[in-house]
């Protein structure tokens, strides 16, 4: 008995080295790929790497997780990171660029032709310290306010254009003894940043572009007046029940993506939820049968101050580089070309930043309506929780909005964002 | 005295009863939730389908096709062996050698170094990985097997030599004197002795070290990457899911098909838990 | 036992692997820790006890030590008391497998399926829709409001969080204590019987102190786990909602932060906070000996 047990531990112990070794064993022509795509996302990936190693007989290495800040600190740490990487957000392009963790593109482009495929605008978005460090290959438009036109028409409502419009709408609701607001900020362990963006839209309009951007880079502090008005545009209807479907504690348990459900119930729970773009994947899931913009549609955001337009609040796919070899190069040109963007577009309904992208390659009429609001945006601007440093943009801010719904005050609440941001930041003309 | 006794009987029954409803309940729900599909999971609890649960249309096998069915799930299945029969075989061994000779033995700087390995029961595992994958970059070791191996053994270590020598302690010393005295070598007693009257103590252990291992996502996402070829179970299930969280409903399945092994482990050495074994043998 | 020859060859050969393991694995990693914690973010400038003085002033962190002293008294007292009483009334059942088995299954599930799980307990949905969590539509069965299990602080929150935890390790407390119960000779429990004792006294004559050093094994484990604990608070609630905890803020800092000198002394805490857990363990294991 014995003696079988020490001979089957050996035999395992040397298939297992076996093994090992073959996966040591690894040739060149390859590149490797951090991100956290999953599901249909690396299936679309998977497709669209497809012809890049037929072509070129490169191996492309995918290592996904949902994890990616910790994977990529500790690779990056111990000296092994990988090729190509996909960053969450500016602040994390930013904070690793300052570290000299990147490569600056525009040494890896053909500059004149990549300078007729993308607009300036996303140019100097992936443009820090006179580099360009990222490369976008889609965009998901925030800025959006979903809706049931069927519910609509029911109850003789417009499609909102002025802020005061979409007031006269929701009070008109609440006298109808309807609720008009779903809101979800539930996501995990990210939960809280469908409430960031609601802030970013609100400011944006309130305020300016120049003010928001002045706000991500820490010049004006979290306590300033016109901040806080933002958050209590956005409070006066996630703190109030009447406004928003169950109140704050629904709104903070209830997870994003089932947050438009109510829209559908018969007779709908809620009539209005603002959410971005990919929000349609989860619409699909939940509810098989509705067909998109007949059973949901969207309208934009409207306005708040005539002045300051509609501006558009968006985020994006971004792929850094962070070895500079033959083979990385090579798929970061392949992954900057339209023909690659078009089959991750059209396999994810995405929208599209290269100007040589057909829009029929769009799945359906609302992801072309999105792509039109984009391209008509007079000001872009992107996530600014995801532009900031982490431990504000993913940390603080989250927990803020959380706090702030959940009942805590607001002077409170941003004075705290406030120390973690002078902790934080090293520039910024707020920082102490 | 006989009612008395019946009604304690139930009354012991009832409680034991009580524990185990609120402990399988919540694995009941997942257990159902896995089978009905995704619209009907966001809009009513599984317990309704109790209410016609013959009416077999609300339940789905999709999940657990859509699971079983994805690329690499078998090399995903093997990887996940290699990694826990020998993340736990290595550091069980390891640690019943140096259990013993901390129990057993006297000597200079005994207290220093059971203080010592107690005390790294509490080195949080995070704060590790920088510094050996740094090492392991050197050794050429990152993202292969015997680096997996060679951590958590190191992890598992700790634990196993706390459990394991309050287990030796426990042995009689005369019983081992005895031994000696016929003439047996520390290398016999340890075998011949320690290690058969410590089989419950160590099928324990080998439930818990496998487990972890098994059910263990950040270690080895960290030390060998994503990378399909290596990737466990656990790193191929999590990335079923989308970078919002999209199809997470495909984890209900993915918990059972990832459950499956380590109940087996659990039922088949479970024999191992009854009584007489140690007294018997100590006393005879 | 000090009469084997060779002592010191044999020591050397069985604590040597286990010992050189540990330095690599463990030990290197935790000096090199305790140096990082007194420097700054990238780990560059030497920054003397700033480190430390963020970590016992800084908001979360105190809402993490408040915390994990709830963690410590109601994971241990719950762990450590259900998996005893188990494990002796088990004993004494035909169906003590399965019920075993049922309580041990939580172990087996991942953490990410532990996460799933308990979603449909503690999920909140307004009165008057229909609930898809366990725990609110009991609440409603019984004619009480919804709650936010998760959400309401700072009891009901870190409670049901702490019962998430409970739910997992009461499995292997039992299985441990159940060992170690039936390692007592069962005549002794009969003597005991026989001479008219009931239960409660045979539990506190004989099988409470037979069964003591086991007893500290499990709770110093459970303890040690409480200090470390941070699976079940990052899937569940990642800390918001004040319901952080210690090594959970410490993951934070450290890599999604990158705040590697703030991680490193959170980390420096939670050793200071185990050493008397250890200094009590030398003691009953010296106590032992004589």
């Amino acid at each position: 008995m014995k003696k079988i047990l020490a001979l089957s531990t050996g035999f395992i112990l040397l298939t297992c080295l076996l093994l090992s070794g073959s996966v040591l064993a690894q040739d060149d022509g390859k590149v490797s790929v951090m991100g956290v795509w999953g599901g249909q996302e690396l299936e679309a990936f998977n497709k669209m790497i497809e012809p890049f190693e037929v072509a070129t007989g490169i191996d492309v290495q995918f290592e996904g997780t949902r994890d990616l800040p910790t994977l990529l600190t500790t690779r990056l740490q111990a000296g092994n990171p990988p090729d190509v990487v996909q960053l969450t957000g500016l602040g994390m392009m930013k904070g690793h660029a300052q570290e000299g963790d990147l490569v600056d593109l525009t040494k890896v482009f053909d500059m004149d032709t990549f300078k007729k495929d993308y607009d300036q605008k996303w140019i100097d978005l992936a443009t820090y310290n006179d580099g360009m460090y990222g490369l976008y290959i889609s965009a998901d438009v925030k800025s959006l306010v979903w809706y049931n036109p069927q519910a609509f028409a029911e109850n003789g409502y417009k499609i909102p254009t002025t802020w005061d419009e979409l007031k006269a709408l929701t009070d008109k609701m609440i006298a109808n003894g309807q609720t008009p607001w779903s809101i979800g900020l539930e996501s995990g362990a990210a939960s809280g940043w469908p409430g960031t963006d609601w802030i970013e839209d609100i400011l944006l309009r309130t305020a300016g572009p120049e003010v928001y951007d002045k706000w991500v880079a820490h010049d004006i502090p979290w306590t300033d007046d016109r901040i806080k008005e933002a958050f209590q545009i956005f409070g006066n209807i996630a703190r109030d029940s009447k406004q928003v479907w169950g109140g704050p504690i629904t709104v903070l348990s209830t997870n994003f993506g089932e947050a438009a459900n109510p829209l559908f119930d018969n007779p709908p729970k809620a009539y209005l939820h603002r959410q971005a773009s990919f929000i349609t994947s989860f619409i699909k899931d939940n509810n098989p049968d509705l067909e998109a913009g007949k059973d949901f549609d969207f309208f934009p955001f409207p306005p708040i101050k005539k002045e300051l337009g509609t501006p558009v609040l968006g985020g994006a796919d971004m792929i850094s580089m962070m070895n500079d070899n033959e083979e990385a190069r090579k798929f970061m040109n392949y992954l900057a070309s339209p023909g690659a963007q078009t089959i991750w577009i059209a396999e994810l309904g995405k929208i599209g930043v290269n100007n040589r992208i057909n829009p029929n390659v769009y799945p359906d009429s609302i992801t072309r309506k999105i792509a039109g609001v984009l391209s008509n945006a007079s000001v872009f601007r992107f996530d600014g929780s995801d532009s900031m440093p982490a431990a504000i943009g993913s940390g603080a801010f989250w927990q803020g909005i959380l706090d702030y719904v959940g009942g805590t005050s607001l002077d409170s609440v941003l004075n705290n964002i406030e120390q973690t941001a002078d902790e934080t930041y090293t520039t910024g003309a707020a920082t102490d | 005295m006989n009612l008395r006794k019946t009604s304690s009987r139930i009354f012991l029954n009832i409680i034991i009863l009580l524990f185990m409803l609120i402990w399988v309940l919540p694995t009941l729900g997942l257990l159902i939730t896995s089978f009905r599909p995704e619209e009907a999971v966001s809009n009513s609890g599984w317990w309704t389908v109790l209410n016609n649960p013959l009416k077999f249309t609300q339940f789905t096998l999709e999940n657990y096709k859509q699971v079983l069915g994805s690329a690499g799930m078998d090399t995903a299945f093997r990887n996940s062996f290699f990694i826990a029969i020998m993340g736990t075989l290595l550091p069980v061994m390891a640690a019943a050698f140096a259990a013993f000779s901390l129990a057993k033995i006297e000597f200079k700087g005994r207290g220093l170094a059971y203080a010592l390995i107690v005390g790294l029961l509490v080195v949080p595992l995070q704060l590790t990985f920088i510094p050996i994958l740094k090492i392991f970059n050197i050794l050429g070791i990152a993202g292969t097997f015997p680096g997996l191996w060679l951590v958590h053994t190191g992890y598992g270590l700790p634990f196993a030599v706390f459990m394991l020598h309050n287990f030796f302690v426990s042995l009689p010393d005369d019983l081992f004197e005895a031994a000696y005295i016929d003439g047996a070598s520390m290398w016999t007693v340890f075998y011949r002795l320690a290690l058969p009257l410590s089989i419950p103590a160590l099928a324990s252990l080998i439930i818990f070290q496998f487990l972890w291992v098994w059910n263990d996502l950040l270690v080895a996402l960290i030390y060998l990457g994503g990378n399909r070829s290596v990737a466990p179970l656990t790193v191929r299930l999590s990335s079923l899911v989308g970078s919002y969280g999209q199809d997470w409903h495909l984890l209900t399945a993915a918990a059972f098909v990832s459950m499956i092994v380590p109940l087996i482990i659990f039922f088949s050495l479970q024999r191992y838990f009854v009584r007489g074994i140690l007294a018997g043998s100590v006393k005879g | 036992m000090n009469m084997f020859q060779n002592k010191k060859k044999w020591v050397a050969l069985f604590l040597g692997p286990a010992l050189l393991i540990l330095a690599f694995v463990l030990i290197y990693p935790s000096v090199q820790t305790v140096i990082l914690s007194f420097m700054d973010q990238q780990s560059e400038h030497f920054v003397g006890i700033k480190n430390y003085i963020y970590a016992f002033t800084n908001r979360d962190m105190l809402i993490s030590f408040r915390n994990n002293l709830m963690w410590l008294i109601f994971f241990t007292a719950g762990t450590v008391g259900v998996g005893l009483i188990l494990a002796i009334l088990t004993d004494k059942i035909k169906y003590e497998k399965f019920a075993k088995s049922v309580i041990f299954l939580p172990m087996a599930i991942s953490f990410v399926g532990a996460g799933v799980i308990w979603k449909f307990v503690y999920t909140f949905r307004p009165p008057g829709s229909k609930q898809i969590g366990l725990l609110n539509q009991l609440m409603i069965t019984l004619g009480l409001q919804p709650e936010g299990w998760l959400i309401q602080g700072p009891w009901m929150n870190n409670l049901s969080l702490i019962f998430v935890g409970i739910w997992i390790w009461t499995g292997f407390c039992m299985v441990i204590l159940s060992a170690s119960y039936k390692g007592i000779p069962k005549d002794m429990l009969e003597a005991g019987r026989v001479d008219g004792a009931n239960e409660w006294q045979v539990f506190r004559h004989i099988i409470f102190p037979t069964m003591k050093p086991t007893i500290a094994v499990v709770a110093t484990t459970m303890v040690v786990n409480v200090l470390k604990i941070f699976d079940v608070v990052y899937v569940m609630t990642n800390g918001n909602y004040r319901t952080e905890v210690i090594a959970n803020r410490m993951y934070k800092e450290m890599f999604q932060y990158r705040n590697f000198g703030r991680a490193s002394a959170i980390a420096v805490v939670l050793f200071v906070f185990i050493i008397p857990v250890i200094i009590m363990n030398i003691k009953r294991m010296k106590g032992e000996e004589s």
